[in-house]
């Protein structure tokens, strides 16, 4: 069995108007035991951005802890906070360095990133999602990202429900469903979801009841 | 003690004279000031670099020598001092700031990599076996945090932000006669003509295009700043730090 799919769990984000969304399911197992339900696949790194981590526990709880450090060092370094855009090139690199003995997560980025004005200060919000692989080559997107051991599902489900220019409570919407829906269809998947809809002012989450089997 | 010559003091670099000074790093500062004139002048639109280009000899090709180096597309660096040391100077400051752009994708900001060089002629006033780097730099370059700024760094590794500074030989009337010229809404082209002003006092020879070389760094507008989101994929951005040629040198003078 993939290395991947040992622990389980799945990662989504999508694009709406001047907002974005992520979410993750909550199971961690041991291959077919579900050991715990509570497993947050998404990490905060700025008051606009997000991390997925889905994949092998151990290297999401390494990663986590790397990604806070370097983030840490970088807002300290620069006097400002890390773009997303930047994050997702630190995230590639910091993948790429353990080319032949890699960390075994497919990391989704997701955040707003700031429109540059003539005052300086950002008055405009850009959506922004990237996903990559588990050697950090780098995936754009315009309009949603999957990882994780549905993401063959996701990807099905999203191509489905997503259109452009959803308000976030829309979006909210999009988002659940795909998850639960996709989640459904995955044993390795499921067990409660987490959302985070990130919006110019505020961030919201809220956590979805699901199937428990 | 305190003789001419720097006394027990003047040859192991680490060690504080009873005064409290690193007396290597005094005799540095005085290679520096040695140095041929460089200056620095921060306008509202953008910075100019410039430096006075000196040969021993007629026969010498000054077309080839480079006081004023590009280290990448938004930040260029002139000095006064010792030539050599700032060739391994460039060389240290360009690598780094490639491996900048290897983690995050882009060139890093001017504060970033002063601090970076500043870093290593810090390190070489505190290391076994080396001496200080004999030269002072002017950091010119431009980035979205920050927008334009200018930085001096010494060889005792310290460094500061400047609307207009001058290094070298003369730098003493240079800065007196920034500081009559200077102001704060001065344009590019005017901060040009003033640093053209500046080095002819004290100018040893005649100012050609040979014997003078400039750097600027311009302000990207909305729609150059756009544009150069296609061109970071490749790592080259429009640069915002630029060498004027010779020809430009010359039309600059003419004026």
């Amino acid at each position: 069995m993939s290395i991947m799919e040992i622990n389980g769990g799945s990662v989504i984000a999508m694009v709406g108007k001047e907002c974005v969304a992520i979410a993750c399911d909550l199971r961690l197992g041991n291959q077919a035991l579900t050991i715990a339900t509570n497993f947050e696949k998404i990490f905060p790194v700025t008051d606009r951005l997000y991390l997925g981590l889905p994949g092998l526990a151990t290297d999401v709880a390494t990663l986590r802890e790397r990604f806070r450090f370097r983030v840490n060092m970088y807002t300290i370094k620069e006097e400002r906070e890390i773009t997303p855009e930047t994050f997702a090139r630190l995230v590639s690199s910091t993948l790429y360095e353990k080319r032949f003995g890699p960390y075994f997560v497919e990391p989704v980025i997701a955040g707003l990133s700031p429109v540059p004005s003539a005052s300086g200060k950002p008055e405009k919000w850009e959506p922004f999602i990237a996903a990559t692989d588990l050697i950090g080559c780098l995936n754009f997107a315009k309009d949603f990202v999957v990882a994780g051991t549905s993401s063959d599902k996701l990807f099905g489900v999203a191509e489905g429900l997503w259109e452009p220019d959803l308000e976030w409570e829309d979006l909210f919407e999009t988002i659940s469903q795909t998850l639960m829906n996709a989640v459904d269809r995955d044993a390795f998947s499921g067990w409660g979801g987490i959302v985070h809809i990130i919006t110019p002012d505020k961030v919201i989450t809220r956590t979805l009841k699901a199937r428990m089997d | 003690m305190a003789s001419a010559d720097g006394g027990a003091y003047s040859y192991s670099l680490t060690v504080f004279s009873p005064s409290g000074k690193l007396v290597q790093i005094e005799h540095a500062l005085a290679t520096v000031s040695q140095g041929t004139t460089s200056l620095g002048i921060k306008a509202s639109n953008g910075i100019v670099i410039a430096t006075e280009k000196k040969s021993s000899s007629l026969l010498i090709d000054s077309s080839m020598l480079d006081k004023v180096s590009v280290i990448c597309p938004n930040i260029g660096i002139v000095y006064s001092g010792m030539g050599p040391d700032f060739r391994v100077l460039v060389a240290k400051a360009r690598k780094s700031a490639q491996a900048y752009w290897k983690i995050y994708g882009e060139y890093p900001p001017t504060k970033v990599l002063t601090q970076e060089i500043a870093t290593v002629m810090q390190q070489a006033t505190q290391s076994g076996g080396v001496r200080p780097y004999g030269v002072s730099l002017l950091v010119a370059g431009w980035d979205i945090n920050r927008g334009p700024s200018l930085y001096q760094v010494d060889p005792s590794g310290s460094f500061w932000a400047w609307k207009a500074s001058a290094i070298g030989k003369n730098m003493v009337n240079a800065k007196t006669f920034l500081e009559k010229r200077y102001n704060d809404d001065i344009s590019l082209e005017d901060a040009i003509h003033t640093a053209l002003l500046t080095l002819k006092e004290g100018f040893e020879g005649q100012m050609t295009e040979k014997t003078i070389e400039i750097g600027v760094v311009t302000v990207p507008t909305t729609a150059e700043l756009e544009a150069s989101k296609i061109g970071a994929e490749t790592g080259r951005p429009k640069p915002t730090f630029r060498k004027l040629t010779e020809e430009e040198v010359r039309d600059y003078l003419a004026l």
